[in-house]
């Protein structure tokens, strides 16, 4: 059970900043992940009052506040209309409504958990992050970073044209995936990433040119096997290294035939 | 050291000293809410769904002092909203302990406000987030299903 000793609303970013300095200071997100720990907090920094819990669009790009829940993304008509209804569909497993409204965007991204649907999907996409000293940096950057003092601000998202495809293995729904499988085709480049490895997700792209003449049955199964090797699985109580590594196969050739074609814009309404 | 929030709670307002780390549904309870229940302890059940703001949350995976400032509402303060679909979900027999049930109706209600006529899936879907040891969820299903139906006449 956390302990926490004081709780404080920043009123400004520099304020929760310096906050955050002390060891024994958190920024608290959603607080569903912390609050299975055993930790001793001194100070719960609560970012509520920052207004970091907006998703702003332009014609460039999403901008999706750290404190945005999981039921804001899977509901946000731009970003569905942008993924072709991917981003909904890989956060609607996660538990129920009820605890999307709490889960927080940046507390998935941040905590690079090794179970994230949220990590996952978003590296398949043209994603950034901004952080309050570190500025902007790619999202697959900032997910082999360890975790520092700083503080994430939002998750950018671009525009880019692309088509996206999801999906994931659970036991049961609700559960954790035992493998999650993002596929993407952004401005002719394929990225596929495996999460819940059960390790943090991994970003691979096309470097052997598996599917530079299109995707037919035969090339995306060369590249799902590729891809299967070059990704390190592990085992734990939900499956196997090896059951995950066949999942790997299994989930990217079937994302790839979804993907389908050669164009960028399938997903786009 | 103890603080003071500020909340409406079920229509009224509470101002209330808590511990910084006292969870919602355990202030809710000490306030007499007892329809908002304890379960799995992991954000999993479901049982402890309230309202904050309109959207259905997990009392027991937040912070009390978050509240503050926010419109919370339990069964007890909707209780004339629930009773428009109760009585079909007990005539399916879908509660058999029933336990699980404030959690499930405060969740259907958030539901229904949101989408007043959902299918079949988007009731599974909405609900899945609030669990049944004893039942098949069919149950449920149904009720919910012949209450919008008697709605359509």
């Amino acid at each position: 059970m956390i302990n926490i000793q004081n709780y404080v609303r920043p009123q400004s970013l520099e304020e929760a900043y310096q906050l955050n300095q002390k060891r024994q200071n958190r920024i608290i997100g959603g607080m569903l992940w912390l609050k299975m720990s055993s930790l001793s907090v001194h100070t719960a920094i609560d970012l509520c009052d920052l207004g970091l819990d907006r998703i702003e669009e332009n014609q460039e790009q999403f901008s999706i506040g750290a404190m945005a829940t999981l039921r804001q993304i899977e509901q946000h008509e731009g970003l569905n209309r942008y993924s072709g209804g991917k981003i909904a569909a890989a956060v609607k497993d996660i538990v129920g409504v009820q605890f999307r409204n709490l889960a927080t965007v940046g507390g998935s991204i941040w905590g690079r958990f090794g179970f994230s649907d949220v990590l996952t999907i978003f590296l398949s996409m043209d994603s950034y992050v901004e952080l309050y000293k570190g500025g902007i940096l790619p999202l697959e950057q900032f997910a082999s970073q360890k975790a520092d003092r700083d503080i994430l601000l939002r998750l950018i998202v671009k525009k880019t044209p692309g088509r996206f495809t999801y999906r994931a293995m659970r036991n049961q729904r609700g559960d954790f995936p035992v493998l999650a499988c993002a596929v993407s085709r952004l401005n002719g480049e394929y990225r596929a990433v495996a999460g819940a490895r059960p390790g943090k997700a991994l970003l691979l792209r096309d470097e052997k040119k598996l599917l530079s003449d299109g995707i037919t049955e035969a090339s995306a199964q060369a590249f799902a096997d590729s891809f299967a090797e070059l990704v390190p699985t592990g085992s734990n109580l939900r499956g196997s290294a090896a059951y995950r590594t066949h999942l790997i196969r299994v989930l990217c050739t079937r994302n790839l035939l979804e993907l389908g074609g050669n164009d960028d814009h399938g997903n786009q309404a | 050291m103890t603080m003071e929030i500020k909340l409406k709670l079920n229509g009224k307002i509470l101002c209330g000293q808590i511990e910084p780390d006292c969870l919602l549904i355990d202030f809710l309870r000490e306030h007499g809410c007892y329809s908002v229940k304890r379960g799995c302890e992991t954000s999993n059940c479901g049982l402890c769904t309230v309202l904050m703001d309109g959207k259905p949350v997990l009392s027991c995976s937040i912070l009390a002092a978050r509240a503050d400032g926010r419109d919370v509402q339990t069964l007890e303060g909707l209780q004339a909203e629930a009773e428009d679909f109760v009585g079909f979900i007990a005539d399916q027999g879908a509660e058999q302990c029933g336990f699980c049930n404030p959690g499930f109706v405060m969740n259907t209600i958030a539901l229904l406000r949101e989408n007043p006529d959902p299918t079949d899936d988007e009731i599974r879907a909405f609900l899945a987030g609030n669990l049944c040891r004893c039942s098949g969820y069919e149950g449920q299903l149904r009720g919910i299903r012949n209450y919008l139906n008697s709605r359509k006449g």
